[in-house]
């Protein structure tokens, strides 16, 4: 087949090259969409961007409806993620009030709440139902969780005081115990 | 009646609407005609049915199926809310009917719901110039190459054309055996 | 111990699939040299001349045989693995992970059976299985003439088998083994060190969906249908590599492509089926990602079979056929993928795994050496012929392929969109059915149109005057059924249109066949039965496939009539009271809770159906709760005929409260027609399908004998 050459023989360059780079790049978003599904929550060690959180009226953090997250700096952040609809957010509920109410009066350290894919009447409800009272908000737009990447709640996210992810807690507590000894951790 | 209470303040919303944004009206528009027809059918189903549901302000299920059907859960992922069995979704649903009670229209909840959710909970993706243009482009693409590729198959012709004027004399019912005869006999 | 036993055969299976593979590469180095020779490295050249010289007619011979043999023995093999795993899960071997998994002690056993293909790693053990039997089934076959496809081909399906026999072997294995460690119960091949073997009590129990009769038949259906496309591209690879690059890859596999496509076909109604019946949306298709994933194959098969017939007839397309069962083949693999890797998120994933990039891997490297070794081949695959008119069947069957790539695009895009979306903007978004119905509406109907013409327009010529005298009386005989619907059904624009090309097509194709039986009537005078009968039988895939294209007509009217006459309605009934739909009178009549086999609460509502006065019948729609799997499933009542169905779903009752139980309450106009219609499919395939004893020899005795008879004439 080399011997003969035929004319016409061979696919035109340009169109080769249209091929192999529109395949590539059809293989790189494939790639690409496979391997962000793939990666699992933020990791710690990375250091959380900023985002802003709305919070629920009678939830506010120190009186603010609305804070940035780059606020918090210098404070030991503990982000949790929850839903009225979950069972198993209940069960870690009264653990992190508990653990709240323990940390509260130090000024060092803050809870916050992020109810994801909620509506806001079942969100009162839950939080009343638990007796909770530090700040809670909706996840918007699930901006902040898709930033976390959270993979379902309840996720709980503890940030140290230079902003740093330091923790990722899958799935309910075990005890408040667990979310002490993170903390402890943290203030250090 | 109260399917066209609700148009005119439809309508009158949509006018503002059209004001502030030309743009957006065309969109506003398809779908003042889609909750046009929606609301004829509730009207006549609200008539046909005895439901007893039917004649105070409180929506029926109908009213809020036929804005659920356009939602998706946003926890399990592609299932239409009108048909998602989940606790979740009931309260979701529960949503709509509350912001129906409260005189929301149609636009407005799913807006509210984009914007709580997230662009997930809607099944129109939001970018609908992206969504649409590339497959059209890749079709029209399609169309152009293949009728290019025909044209270019297209050119030695002159000698095979007489052939079938001769074959056209020949009386229509032997013609139509002779081809089907020649196709079978050709099948290899 | 059987567990074990299971992995070791599945070890053995996977290095026999390995050195079938290299075997038979191994065995044409003449190819292979070839091969090297276009790359551009002087290295390659040289190490091309050194294999030239190992080729010896014997030794090349005996490797053949070699790399048969082996890809025989993959069979038995993996037949033995699969009874091992059915023996684990029949026998409540819990120990086992995935038994645990897939079954429980309350399931009956044809459940336990069919558990084999209800979770990842049994699935994977299922396709391999399949794949091994048919890769058998292609070897055993007479090779004489087809000598140097041979190894080309077992190369081909044993590298694909390998694939699958190594994910399943290395990491979906169904024989680990649960053993209680220190940290905790861990699945294992071989007990860790200080552990004990750990056996639960009972299994979780299969998935509430996967019991029905109908998800038991439709995943091995759909395997099926995806499997045997592996052969015509096993095939298409051989042809490119050997270089014998005429239509024979295509005679060889042409009853093979027909099969694929009847098991893809029903694999996918028998999977609407099973949504219409289990998953209590009102419909059988929602347009979710994995429902496209394995359209997406369905697509480009149906335009592979269309168009090989123009090489077939007229020696064109050669490239496009070829491009054609790659993409064919690769979609079949991503369309596995994105079940199973998680890529997507669908009501049908399987639980995220680590196989994603491996398939991933395996994808881009088939596409890629595919793709390249069609450019390689690219000048030899010159078409022999030239297009003369648009309105040849040729020129038909190619806007067909058209059209069929469009919608391919569009649904690609489709199930892409969210990832780009993701990836661009960082918000996922949801594709919903809206999108695919008006994109893909416009095209169905133009292929509708297509079907309708293009069995009248001849090869080579066709002008529109030919076509006209074909057409005029079908055509106005389909305005006239129309004109009857706008008068007595609906003023529907869409469902006219849609109705409108459903006669046409019906009709033109009915008055073909007519007109045929009536030629061989006069010339032959046979009576009207047996002229119908030979003319079927003489074309069988013609005339075959003109009864499927009556079945999609019939299936067309079912989708029309589901897509734009549903009607629902939803509300809370107490006992006695009635609901009416559509000339339909529902009424509650009772409701009751209570326990059914295989641990099942079911709570079971009775309505009454009434038209006027006439009592139709009980439905009875209800809720199974599955307490080991804690999932519950909504099972409709209902009453189904020609005209339309009637489908309740329960959607809620709570004993405690009195005000009674809600219902949703569905009409679905003339869906049964996507049945009935699909039932047709399987008479017109078989007929076009059914296998010859030789298909070539009857062919050519058939060809003399059809002129003897002109001659006689």
């Amino acid at each position: 087949m080399t011997e003969t050459n035929p004319p016409r023989r061979a696919v035109p360059l340009w169109i080769q090259i249209v091929v192999w780079v529109f395949l590539a790049g059809l293989l790189v978003l494939v790639a690409l969409g496979l391997s962000r599904r793939q990666q699992g929550t933020v990791q710690p060690g990375e250091v959380i961007d900023d985002f802003a959180l709305t919070f629920y009226s009678g939830y506010e953090l120190s009186g603010k409806t609305e804070i940035k997250f780059s606020d918090l700096r210098g404070k030991v952040v503990v982000l949790n993620f929850w839903a009225s609809w979950c069972k198993p957010c209940e069960q870690e509920a009264a653990d992190l009030q508990q653990a709240w109410t323990e940390y509260a009066p130090t000024g060092e350290v803050v809870f916050l709440g992020v109810d994801y894919v909620d509506t806001e009447a079942d969100a009162r409800v839950y939080l009343k139902k638990f007796g909770i009272t530090y700040a809670n908000g909706a996840d918007l737009a699930t901006k902040i969780s898709q930033y976390f990447r959270i993979k379902g709640v309840p996720e709980t996210y503890f940030v140290d005081r230079e902003g740093v992810l330091r923790y990722v807690q899958i799935g309910p507590f075990s005890g408040v115990d667990q979310i002490r000894e993170q903390i402890d951790l943290l203030l250090k | 009646m109260i399917g066209d209470l609700r148009l005119e303040i439809e309508e009158r919303k949509n006018e503002l609407k059209t004001e502030r944004k030309i743009l957006m009206a065309t969109q506003k528009n398809t779908n003042y005609k889609l909750l046009f027809t929606i609301l004829l059918a509730l009207v006549l189903s609200i008539s046909m049915y005895s439901f007893a549901s039917a004649q105070g302000p409180a929506p029926t299920d109908d009213e809020v199926n036929a804005i659920a059907k356009k939602l998706f859960c946003p926890v399990c992922e592609n299932t239409p809310l009108d048909v998602c069995p989940t606790e979740a979704c009931r309260q979701w649903r529960e949503q709509i009917r509350q912001m129906l009670i409260e005189g929301k229209t149609e636009d407005e909840i799913i807006q509210y719901f984009i914007d709580t959710y997230g662009a997930r909970a809607s099944g129109d993706p939001p970018n609908k110039i992206a969504s649409y243009l590339i497959p059209v482009t890749a079709i029209f693409l399609g169309t152009a190459l293949l009728l290019r590729a025909l044209q270019m198959w297209k050119k030695p012709k002159a000698a095979e054309s007489a052939i079938p004027a001769g074959e056209a004399k020949q009386v229509h019912q032997d013609e139509y055996f002779n081809k089907l005869e020649d196709e079978l006999k050709k099948r290899k | 111990m059987i567990a074990n036993l299971g992995l070791g055969i599945l070890l053995i299976t996977f290095i026999v699939t390995v050195y079938s593979a290299v075997t038979a590469a191994a065995s044409n180095p003449k190819g292979l040299a070839r091969l090297l020779r276009s790359l551009p490295s002087l290295r390659a050249k040289r190490f091309a001349d050194e294999l030239e010289k190992l080729e010896t007619p014997q030794r090349a011979a005996s490797m053949a045989e070699s790399a048969r043999r082996a890809m025989l023995l993959t069979f038995p093999l993996l037949t033995l693995t699969s009874l091992l795993l059915i023996y684990l899960l029949v026998n409540d071997h819990y120990e086992v992970k995935f038994v645990y998994e897939v079954t429980s002690r309350s399931m009956p056993t044809y459940l336990k059976v069919t558990a084999w293909w209800g979770g990842q790693a049994g699935s994977l053990l299922f396709w391999s299985w399949l794949m091994s039997a048919f890769a058998s089934l292609v070897t055993l076959r007479k090779w004489d003439r087809d000598r140097e496809f041979l190894p080309w081909v077992i190369f081909v399906s044993c590298v694909t088998l390998a694939f699958f026999v190594g994910m399943t072997a290395f990491f979906e294995n169904p024989f680990r083994v649960f053993y209680q460690t220190e940290t905790g119960v861990e699945a294992h091949f071989f007990p860790p060190a200080n552990s004990i073997p750990f056996t639960p009590e009972d299994g979780r129990g299969l998935n509430p969906l996967l019991r029905h009769p109908g998800m038991i038949i439709h995943p091995p259906l759909l395997y099926l249908g995806f499997v045997s496309y592996v052969i015509p591209f096993a095939f298409a690879i051989a042809a490119l590599i050997t270089g014998r690059t005429d239509d024979r890859w295509i005679r060889l596999t042409r009853r093979w492509s027909l099969w694929a496509w009847l098991f893809l076909t029903f694999g996918l109604v028998l999977g609407g089926r099973w949504a219409y019946d289990v998953l209590g949306w009102g419909g059988y298709w929602g347009w979710d990602p994995v429902e496209i994933a394995a359209f997406m194959p369905w697509l480009t098969g149906t335009a592979f079979l269309h168009s090989v017939m123009i090489q077939e007839k007229r020696g064109m397309l050669k490239h496009w056929n070829m491009l054609l069962i790659i993409l064919t083949y690769d979609l079949v693999i991503f369309g596995t993928f994105l079940t199973r890797s998680g890529v997507l998120s669908s009501v049908h994933a399987f639980a995220q795994s680590a196989i994603g990039p491996l398939f991933f891997v395996y994808i881009a490297m088939t596409l890629i050496v595919s793709v390249a070794l069609v450019i390689y081949r690219w000048g030899e695959l010159k078409s022999e012929t030239e297009m003369n008119s648009l309105l040849s069947r040729e020129s038909l069957f190619l806007f067909n392929n058209l059209l069929f790539m469009s919608i391919l695009v569009v649904c690609f895009w489709g199930v892409i969109y969210p990832l780009t979306s993701e990836l661009f903007t960082g918000s996922k978004v949801t594709v919903g059915p809206a999108f695919y119905e008006r994109a893909n509406g416009p095209l169905f109907a133009g292929l509708m149109f297509l079907m309708g013409i293009a069995p009248l327009s001849a090869w080579g010529h066709s002008t529109l005057k030919t076509l006209g005298r074909a057409m005029w009386l079908p055509t106005i005989a389909a305005v006239l059924v129309t004109v009857a619907i706008f008068a007595t059904y609906t003023h529907n624009v869409y469902a006219l249109i849609g109705f409108f090309l459903v006669a046409f097509v019906i009709l033109i194709t009915l008055y073909e066949y007519w007109r045929g039986s009536r030629a061989r009537m006069k010339i032959h005078s046979e009576n009207i039965l047996t002229a119908f009968w030979n003319l079927t039988a003489r074309d069988r895939r013609r005339y075959g496939g003109y009864i499927v294209h009556i079945s999609m007509m019939l299936m067309a009217i079912g989708i029309l009539g589901i897509e734009l006459f549903q009607m629902e309605t939803q509300g809370t009934l107490e006992v006695g009271q009635q609901q009416s739909i559509g000339g339909y009178d529902v009424v509650y009549k009772d409701i009751a809770r209570f326990t059914g086999p295989d641990g099942r609460e079911v709570t079971r509502a009775t309505l009454s159906i009434y038209r006027g006065n006439e009592y139709l019948g009980d439905l009875h729609p209800r809720i199974d709760y599955y307490w080991d799997s804690q999932q519950s499933m909504t099972i409709p009542g209902q009453r189904a005929t020609m005209k339309d169905d009637l489908y309740i779903l329960l959607v809620n009752w709570e004993p405690a409260s009195a005000t009674g139980a809600t219902f949703k309450i569905y009409v679905n106009p003339l869906v049964n027609w996507l049945w009935m219609g699909s039932l047709l499919f399987l008479i017109g395939i078989i007929i076009a399908a059914w296998p010859d004893k030789d298909p070539e020899r009857v062919a050519v005795r058939a060809g003399k004998r059809a002129r003897q008879a002109s001659a006689a004439d």
